[in-house]
This record gives structure tokens, sequence and C-alpha cells, in this order.
């Protein structure tokens, strides 16, 4: 049996964070994600905010790992190559606002945030596209956009790189706790480990089942977007929200990383089963368009291109961050909605800190990079002309929207964390998310991940087992031009 | 930099034909395609149908297509670079274009033909509610898998949409033993050509409902089915009335979309109702110089029409390229009662003969098509069916034309 010092449960972004962070470390780490793929969680659908840290009350989990969270994310994102921008958020507030507003200020500012309101003249001059009525704003300059799935990605690429191991489509299904460790089974196999980390997001209350833990109670709440084409990048260009309710933080406007434009999320309390689902419903899609038109003009929303739904799991009002009392060396990263993105770099670092302390690891002198990527669509002429003539395959675009190359999509199928679907390659490299959605470049990305992967056409999926999105031969000669 | 006297962006019977026009006025032509070959959309259109107006006889959309392709590739004074994607057009016409082979390509032209097709609407543009499984696809996706990869993309089938690439679909999965349950279409009225409707889904029984939509789409990996419901007068559906049809594939013929990606953002003017360029009778642009033609231009539904009209186009790019091309003034070319748009949008005062390309906004029975300048009847052509889905002409004498020109139905 194989034998690691840590194994982290769940690929979502706190998992691989933790990850990495181990991989700082001389040790054996290990990650089982269930999907087939990293980043099909909660971490794949969200909003991708950075928040600056004015919401969460002050003194709570919250509070503290996204102010710190947020603080890495400039470093982070330019170590791990990840697109990321700090754009600064607003709160925006009609009249009758202010009062709400002052408390958020308070708040930020008791959390250690830069946060100040501002009157309509500053906030036209940020924002020209605002609602008429909007005379307040909390303005909050290090607030920041990042792709939450390449972020994912990258940190459980970079841990890779440092000797971590992801195993994908291992499900954990049992738990038994031994003499100063444990065996963990999944359907494929079974691993031990001296210290376990549950970072399996929704299904995190059934993971500490497994051994025994509490099985948390769980809320679920959906949230439904609409991503916009990228011709309508220019109506916004920080992060607009309205004040928030008891909901949460109501219906946003922002740019997203990626050079698109993000309307949502909605809030709608979904039971366990459907935890996973995602569907995306017309009710859902209706609010955000009024929550939209109640924050901005001119957001033009019939120019979509995708709409899509994540699902935020909760325990409680504050993250649990801690090692069981019951079962010694088992660590529980659960209840990890928002701001959880923001928060997981901080988390990670701090919970590799505790085992690696707990397990004696010594820190290693440096980490090693992630190889450097190449992305067409930010080249330099110049810069294709040469990689062109390296490699021919990075002259042949095979997204037409996204300009991305055949090049791009060979690297990413052979990638620390391999792409083996269609989905797992559109998020490392974006063939197939443009104005088109794959309409052209599908059946060219199934061609190139057959051959790369050695599988026939037909078992070709889209993501998860049962995806094959063209599974029958045709029987009919066809013509092959 | 190369210099071409025409360079021609897209290589499918547009661009083909455009070529072919330029090169018969003695031009030195450039086809950039991003595909493997010449032949565009056509390459997959195995099925017959091609060519009966302009080669009166009835081809598969490759056999079409491999009769201009042969007069291209024959020709030494037609460069075709292919796999070459074009990045970029600036408005003194100089083309960037990328190819394995080549690298960056630079060209410089005396005048551009932009022949780049269109694309589908997708999924998320119509904003598909529920979940996002495996097994929904845009009908031209599904075609290309089976017509050109060999691939069966499910066996119980749903279609939305009523467009010519969506029928064409129903009959192939079906003579494949795939199952179609239902073909759906949102408007009262089918945007597909009528011999499609009769010898796709009538003569293999695959029921069309009218006025009906998708309301929500279920499934976790694979399509497990889909709601459908009628819509009202607004199109917006009756839920009372939803109904579940299990399948395993949705096939979206949802409407094309002219690829004009490359000049968003230039001056060309741009037709909002077409998606295309705003043009004269040659077909150039409001930039001088740049050419459109095919379905970049405005969504056609017969081939034929795409070759007609690009030949018209290159003929007119090499004329501008050698400075043959002069520019008198021009006149408008507007709508009436029942026309949703006429193309060329203007031409120029002279002589000769044009043809007014138009499509209406609804089926239409035993109307008369009018084109009058300042009021006189230059023409009119009486019709027995006039349906959105068939594009329609009307040819006037330039000589006659007074002022503005509308195209118009009446009683
Ligand atoms: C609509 C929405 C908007 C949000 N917006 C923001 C925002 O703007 N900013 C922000 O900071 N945060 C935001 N969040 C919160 C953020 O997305 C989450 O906090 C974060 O993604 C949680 O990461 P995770 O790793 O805990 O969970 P997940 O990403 O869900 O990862 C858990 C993983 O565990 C796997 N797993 C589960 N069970 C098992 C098992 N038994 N065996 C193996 N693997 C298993 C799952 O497949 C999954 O991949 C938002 C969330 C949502 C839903
Ligand atoms: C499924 C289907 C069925 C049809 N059935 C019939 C029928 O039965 N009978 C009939 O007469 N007509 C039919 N038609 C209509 C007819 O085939 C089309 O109208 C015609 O092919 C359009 O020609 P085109 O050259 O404008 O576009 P396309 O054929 O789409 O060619 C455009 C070319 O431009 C290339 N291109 C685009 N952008 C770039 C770029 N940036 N750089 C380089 N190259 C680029 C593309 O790769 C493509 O090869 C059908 C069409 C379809 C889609």
């Amino acid at each position: 049996m194989n034998v690691y010092d840590v194994i982290v449960i769940g690929g979502g972004v706190v998992g691989t964070a933790v990850l990495r962070s181990l991989s700082a470390y001389h040790s054996k780490v290990l990650l089982l994600e269930k999907s087939s793929d990293v980043a099909c969680g909660s971490s794949r659908a969200n909003s991708g905010i950075v928040h600056a840290g004015y919401d969460a009350e002050t003194g709570t989990k919250k509070a503290y790992f996204n102010v710190k969270g947020a603080a890495m994310y400039p470093s982070l994102t330019a170590e791990l190559d990840v697109p990321y921008k700090k754009v600064g958020s607003l709160v925006a507030a009609r009249k009758d606002g202010l009062p709400a507003l002052t408390v958020l200020r308070d708040r930020g500012i008791a959390n250690g945030v830069d946060v100040r309101i501002i009157e309509r003249d500053e906030i036209l001059a940020l924002e020209p596209n605002i609602a008429d009525d909007i005379v307040y704003a909390l303005y909050a300059p290090e607030a920041g956009i990042v792709s939450p799935y390449q972020l994912t990605i990258a940190q459980a690429d970079h841990a890779v790189v440092n000797g971590a191991e992801v195993r994908l489509e291992e499900k954990v299904i049992a738990i038994d706790k031994t003499q100063g460790g444990f065996v963990v089974r999944t359907e494929k196999g079974e691993y031990s480990a001296r210290y376990v980390v549950n970072a399996a997001g929704a299904g995190g209350a059934e993971v500490n089942a497994l051994v025994g833990e509490e099985a948390y109670v769980e809320t679920h709440a959906v949230g439904d977007y609409f991503i916009l084409d990228r011709k309508e990048s220019g109506v916004v260009r920080t992060v607009v929200f309205p004040l928030p309710d008891e909901r949460g933080k109501g219906i946003l406007v922002a740019p997203t990383a990626d050079g698109n434009v993000i309307l949502g999320p909605t809030s709608r309390k979904v039971p366990h089963e459907q935890a996973e689902e995602n569907a995306v419903t017309a009710a859902g899609l209706q609010y955000v368009r009024e929550g939209v038109a109640r924050l901005m003009k001119n957001v033009n929303v019939r120019s979509a291109i995708r709409v899509y739904a994540g699902t935020r799991t909760a325990i409680g009002s504050d993250f649990i961050i801690e090692e069981s009392e019951k079962v010694e060396g088992f660590y529980m990263i659960l209840g990890i909605c928002s701001p959880g993105l923001t928060s997981a770099p901080a988390i990670g670092e701090c919970v590799a800190e505790e085992i690696a302390t707990k397990l004696t690891l010594a820190k290693k002198d440096s980490m090693l990079p992630l190889p450097a990527s190449f992305r067409f669509r930010e080249a330099t002429p110049k810069e294709i002309a040469l990689k062109a003539q390296e490699d021919p395959a990075f002259g042949r675009i095979v997204c037409r929207c996204e300009k991305v190359t055949e090049g791009e999509i060979v690297r990413a199928v052979h990638s620390p964390v391999p792409a083996r679907t269609v989905d797992a390659v559109k998020r490392r490299v974006r063939a197939g998310m443009g104005r088109c959605q794959g309409g052209f470049c599908q059946p060219r990305v199934m061609e190139i991940l057959s051959r790369e992967l050695g599988i026939p056409m037909t078992s070709v999926r889209k993501g998860d087992a049962g995806s094959e999105i063209a599974p029958y031969e045709v029987k009919d000669g066809y013509e092959t031009l | 930099m190369k210099h071409f006297d025409v360079v021609i962006i897209g290589g499918g019977p547009a661009g083909m034909a455009a070529a072919i026009g330029a090169r018969e006025q003695g031009a030195s032509v450039a086809i950039l395609e991003r595909d493997v070959r010449l032949g565009g959309i056509l390459n997959q259109c195995i099925h017959n149908g091609f060519g009966l107006h302009y080669f009166g006889e009835e081809l598969t959309g490759p056999e079409y297509a491999e009769r201009f392709r042969k007069k291209v590739l024959s020709d030494s004074g037609i460069k075709v670079y292919l796999e070459a994607m074009v990045l970029s057009l600036t408005e003194d016409r100089v083309v960037t274009a990328v190819s394995p082979t080549e690298g960056l390509i630079e060209l410089s032209a005396g005048s551009v033909v932009l022949a780049m097709g269109c694309r589908e609407r997708s999924a998320g543009a119509i904003g598909l509610i529920g979940t996002r499984p495996a097994g929904i696809y845009t009908a031209g996706m599904a075609q290309r898998l089976s017509n050109v990869d060999g691939f069966l993309v499910g066996k119980e089938v749903v279609i939305l949409g009523s467009g010519d690439i969506g029928l064409i679909m129903a009959r192939r999965m079906t003579s494949e033993g795939a199952k179609v349950k239902l073909v759906m279409e949102l408007m009262p009225f089918s945007s597909g050509l009528k011999r499609n409707i009769v010898q796709c889904l009538q003569d293999y029984d695959i029921p069309l409902r009218y006025s009906t939509t998708v309301t929500r789409v279920t499934g976790k990996e694979r399509l497990t089915g889909v709601y459908v419901a009628p819509v009202d007068d607004k199109l917006q559906p009756i839920l009372e009335k939803e109904e579940y049809i299990s399948c395993d594939t949705l096939l979206l013929s949802v409407g094309l979309i002219p690829e004009n990606d490359l000049i968003a953002g230039s001056a060309i003017e741009m037709s909002r109702i077409t998606s295309g360029a705003v043009v004269d009778e040659y077909r150039q642009t409001s930039v001088p110089g740049i050419f459109s033609a095919g379905n970049v231009l405005h969504v056609h539904d017969l081939v034929d029409n795409v070759s007609e009209e690009a030949y018209v186009a290159g003929t007119a790019a090499a004329k501008y390229a050698r400075g043959a091309i002069e520019d008198t003034p021009c006149m408008q070319v507007t709508t009436g009662t029942g026309v949703r748009y006429a193309l060329p949008q203007r031409i120029h005062k002279g002589e000769g003969t044009v043809r007014l390309y138009f499509r209406v906004d609804k089926v239409y029975r035993g109307m008369t098509v009018t084109a009058r300048s300042e009021g006189v009847l230059l023409k009119k052509k009486k019709t027995m069916v006039l349906a959105p889905g068939e594009m329609q002409y009307i040819e006037i004498d330039k000589s006659l034309v007074m002022g503005d020109v509308c195209v118009a139905l009446e009683e």
C-alpha cells in the first residue's frame, strides 16, 4: 500500500491550496478527487472575486483568512501565472443607504481593510454606467478578480511539480483509523497516511461521517450567472455590488479576469441531493436581470454567451478550520462558502504549517516553478512567429474565438494534472469558452484528446464518466474528404 | 510583405467564387483558409441539393465544392494558404494570419474580399435553462461529427429550431438508426426551406411543432430529457402546458450569425438586421476596397446564390485593385411592408440590371413584390407563397432608378 504523510480529500481551491503549501515541505502528499478534474465543485462556478474583507464580522475566521488571503493574491497569481487583476470594488447605495454603508466601512476598518465612502462624482468617474439613483458607494481599492478554476488548477499543478500526487476519479468511500494514522479507501485503491485533511466541500459532512466525526448540517445555496461576450467588457471596470442583505452580497456586475462580464449570483436554497446539480432556473436568471438593472445601465444581458450556476455549502455562520478533537490527525476545512476563494491561499498556508509542525516536516529551501506557459492570445507577433517555428502546432489555431492553438491544448493534456476531458481542456486554455461556445473547436479538441490520450473518439468525454460526447460510430459510410 | 491584387479571407464557396471572378479580371489572388482544405461548410453537407440553379443538376456539398476547388487549385495565379487563420485586417488592407507551415503571414492587398461564412448560435446564447450535461449540440457540430469524423452523438433526439441544418440532421440521424422524437420551432413558421421540411421530416414522420420551445434540460453527466412548452404570442412559454420528453440528445438549430469578428469595431458600416456589412451592388462595404460576400454578408439558404454573389464581389474587387471602379453617387435601397431586409443596401447610378435580394418577415400568400423609386414602379412580381426561410430577389433596371429604391409587398 502507498504510504503518505498527508492525504487531502477534495480538489477544490481549498484542497489544492493545502496540497501546494504542503509540497513546500519535504513530504509525501496525495490529493484524492472524485471528479475527472480538479476545480469541479464550488471552485469552478463562483463569482471569482477576491474580496477586500469588509463583509465578514470582525474576529471571525472568515474575516481573518479573507484579509490574509487577499493580500497573498498579487504575488501568488504572478508566481502561478493565473489571470488576476486588482480592479477595486464598490458597494453601491441609494440615498437611504448611507447608514448601512457606514456599518460596512467601520467593519472594514476594524478588519484592517482599506475602504472609504465615496459620492456620486467619484463613483461616476469609476463607473460611468452606474444607475442614476446611486449616490454613495463603499470603495475598496484592494478588491480583485481572478479566474477561480485556473487558480485551482495552477495550485494543483504547482504541487505536483513539487512532488505531490493528484489522483482524479477517486472518490473516498471509507476511512479506517489505524495505529498512528488512517487507511483511506476509494473505489480504485487504498492509501495510508498519518494525516487526513477533509476539504471535500459539499461532500465534507459525508467524509466526516466516514471517520465518526460530526456529520454537520450543511446548507446549500445555488447561484445563477450570466457571462457576457467580451465585446461588452467596457461596460464595467470595478466589481459593483448592491448593499448586502440577509441572503448575501447580492447581484453583482463585474469584469472577469479573462475579459468577459459576469452578472449574478442568486442565492437559492437547495436540498443536499441537489448540491452538485448546478441547474440554472428561469426565475433565477430573471432575478439576476432585475438586480443588474437596479445597479447599472447599459448592461446588455442579451449578449450573454453562457449561463451557469454554482453551489455554496455553508455550516453555521463561520468557516470550520480545525483538527478534530475526536479523531487525532483528521483535519477539517468545511463550510467554506464565500469568501472561500479569497481565503483559500491563506487557509492552505496555515493548515499546512500546523500539520508540518505536528509531523515535524522540514521546509524546502525553495519550490520549483511551473513550466513557462505560452498563450497565443497574449503573445506578440514576434513571439508567435518564433514559437510557430519551434513547433508548428503553436501556429495552428483550434479555438478561433479565444485564439487557442493546438500546441496549447496538447500541453494541457500533458500538464502536471493532465486534462483528460473537453471541459478540463477548456478550463486550462479557454478553448470553447468564447462566443461560439465550442461550436467550431469541440470536434477538433476531441480529436486531439483522442490522439494524445490514445483513446477512441467515442470515449472522449465532456466531463465525468457517462458524459461521452459522440458515443457511437456512424454505420452508413460517411465521406472522408 | 507580399502583395496581391486581391486577398480573400475564407475559402468556402464564397471565397472560391470570388477568386475565380478576380482571376478572370487578371488579378493576382490569395485565399486564406483556416481549415485543412477549401470548401467551407460544404465539406460536411454530404446530402444532395446543391447546384440546382448554378449547374442545373443536383450535387452533394462536397461535389459542388470540388468543381470550384479544381478550378482554384489548377490556377497558378491563385495562391492558397491552408490552415491559415486570419487574425487581423487593417483599413489600409494589411492582412495578418498564422499557419503551422508558414508561421506569421502578412499580406498587403489591393482589395480584400471577406468570405468568412457564419457560425451557429449556441446554447449559451439562447440561455438554455437547467443543467449543462453532454448531449447538447449545435446541429452543425453534430453534422460535422457524423459527416466528417464518422461519429454519432446520440440515439434519442429532440431538435430545437427548424433551421435547415437541424432539418437535415433530423434525416441524417434517423437514417443512422436514431429516433428523432420531435422538432420544435419557437416561431409560428419555419426558418428552413420548404423542401427540407418535406424531405427531412414529413417523409420520415418526424413531428414538427410550431410556437414551441424547450423550457428546461435535465441530466447531470448526459442529457436525460427536456421539458417543452408552447409559447404565447409574446414568445413566452406557457408553463402550465409543459411536457417532459426523455432524450439523450438535443440539437440546436436556432440561427446562424455572420462571422464578422475580424471587422468588429472597424469603420465598416454594419447592418443590425443581417449582422453583415452594408454593401453596394458590387458588394463593396463602406470602406473602399473591402468587399464582402456569402454567409458573412447575410445568411443564404442556397449555395448557388453564394457563388453568384461572390463572383460579383471578386470581379469588382479586381477592378478596384487596378483602379477601375469609379465612385459614382449612390442611392439607398430601403424596405417597406413585409420585407425584413433587402441587399445590396445601396446602388450606384448607371446602366444595366441589378438583383435586389430580400427576405420577408413572416409567411405571406398571394402578394406582389414591388420595387419603387420615388413612388414610381420599377418592377413587380406576383408570388404564391413567400416564407422567411427562402431568400427572394427582384431584378431592376438601374437606368430607371430616380432616387432611393423601396422593396415592399403589396396586396
Ligand atoms: C455562487 C458562488 C459565488 C461565490 N463567489 C465567491 C467570490 O466571489 N469570492 C470568494 O472568495 N468566494 C466565492 N465563493 C466561495 C468559493 O467558491 C468557495 O468558498 C470555494 O470554492 C470552496 O472551495 P472548496 O475547495 O472548499 O470546495 P469545492 O471547490 O467544492 O471542492 C470540493 C471538492 O471535493 C470533492 N469531493 C467531495 N467529496 C469527495 C469525496 N468523497 N472524495 C473525493 N473528493 C470529494 C468535490 O468533487 C470537489 O471537487 C462563491 C461560491 C459560490 C457557489
Ligand atoms: C448544414 C448546411 C446545409 C446546407 N444545405 C444546403 C443545400 O442543401 N443546398 C444549398 O444550395 N445550400 C445549402 N446550404 C447553404 C450553403 O452551403 C452556404 O450558404 C454556403 O456554404 C456559404 O458559403 P460561404 O463561403 O459564405 O461560407 P462557408 O462555407 O462557411 O465558408 C467560409 C470559410 O471561411 C473560413 N474562415 C472563416 N473565418 C476565417 C478566418 N478568420 N481566417 C481564415 N479562414 C476563415 C472558414 O473556415 C470557411 O471555410 C447549407 C448550409 C449549411 C450550413
